[in-house]
């Protein structure tokens, strides 16, 4: 359990300790790991960073003096249409990509917590491929990456339609807003892989599941920043 | 205290909030869950008459913060874990709510 792994000093950090003769304590006084302490304080301050970027968003919501506009038509001097620059199917399905993801990455961490525990010879195979914390990293990763390219190709068409960082309000907030989340969904793909490869080369089991839970705390961290951005920015007009 | 009984009291006090997590089918019925939630949120943006409605945005605000909750409870595993964490995200979650409404006060959005 991840609590368990948070809980207990004596697994992965104490046993890297003890190896060279010394105690590496990774626990306070409170008996929790002080790097899941850390995990859960960045994510507080991270919400506080995405709360004054979505804050700005409606703040200045409404108030681009040109166009492209993200919900409405609009017509410019020369007389030239411009469609409602969102594209609300395509970021749904970069929605569903971004859910599923959270998804696959709750059952990496239970794969990596349940490793080497004896299974049922009568177990299906949904209980076997629960048990591949290999299959479910490469899938988070995967989907992860997959809303990156969902990403890339609403920027890019968002860009040839007109609409740049610099045209208007609107440009500037949408592509800070959804350029930080994009960058965080980077990072979180890039740690993902670097799990999936040590998973590949030593193994990931029990004792390394303080590692992982705080990766899944951060992804499902970004799925939710998500959650909050999709409704306030693209079905809210 | 020894180190020890220290070590072994806090040890003891973090398991003592220790429970079972889902299993993988709970988590299963959770993501289809978010799906149905985020199904809903779409189809209504797709109908005018739900969108002219004054109830839109305060209905699509409770579905967006129900699925927050849910990851958060849930897949987060906030729920099963030590209060500390639960204090340490919420309380900054607060923060940053009181915040954002604080700014958007400021510049007249209300």
């Amino acid at each position: 359990m991840a609590s368990h792994a948070a809980a207990a000093p004596h697994t992965a950090g104490a046993d890297a300790g003890h190896d060279d003769g010394h105690e590496h304590h990774h626990y306070t006084t409170t008996g929790l790991d002080n790097r899941k302490i850390a995990i859960w304080a960045f994510l507080g301050s991270e919400c506080m960073l995405f709360a004054s970027l979505i804050s700005t968003y409606l703040i200045y919501k409404g108030k681009s003096l040109v166009g492209p506009f993200p919900h409405t038509e609009w017509v410019n001097e020369a007389g030239k249409r411009f469609e409602p620059i969102l594209d609300i199917p395509v970021t749904s399905a970069s929605t569903a990509v971004l859910l599923a993801s959270s998804f696959a990455m709750v059952l990496a961490l239970q794969a990596v917590q349940l490793k080497g525990k004896p299974i049922a010879a009568t177990a299906g195979w949904w209980e076997r491929i629960q048990r591949s914390s290999q299959f479910w990293l490469a899938a988070t990763a995967f989907l992860g990456a997959t809303f990156l390219g969902f990403q890339a190709y609403e920027f890019t068409s968002f860009v040839h339609e007109g609409l740049t960082i610099k045209t208007n309000l609107f440009g500037s907030t949408f592509f800070t807003l959804t350029g930080f989340h994009g960058a965080h969904v980077t990072v979180g793909v890039l740690w993902l892989m670097t799990l999936l490869w040590i998973d590949r080369t030593r193994g990931l089991g029990p004792k390394d599941e303080l590692i992982v839970d705080i990766c899944a705390l951060y992804w499902h961290f970004v799925d939710v920043v998500w959650i909050v951005i999709f409704t306030l920015v693209y079905l809210i007009s | 205290m020894s180190h020890d009984a220290k070590h072994s009291a806090a040890h003891g006090a973090a398991h003592a909030h220790e429970t079972h997590h889902p299993t993988g089918n709970q988590y299963l019925k959770i993501a289809i869950i978010l799906t149905i939630i985020t199904a809903i949120e779409v189809w209504a943006y797709y109908i005018p008459a739900l969108v002219a409605s004054p109830l839109f945005n305060p209905a699509l605000i409770i579905m967006s913060a129900l699925k927050f909750g849910i990851v958060v409870l849930f897949y987060m595993h906030i729920k099963f874990d030590h209060p500390l964490f639960r204090l340490l995200f919420t309380a900054s979650l607060i923060l940053a709510l009181c915040t954002g409404t604080a700014l958007m006060f400021l510049f007249k959005v209300f």
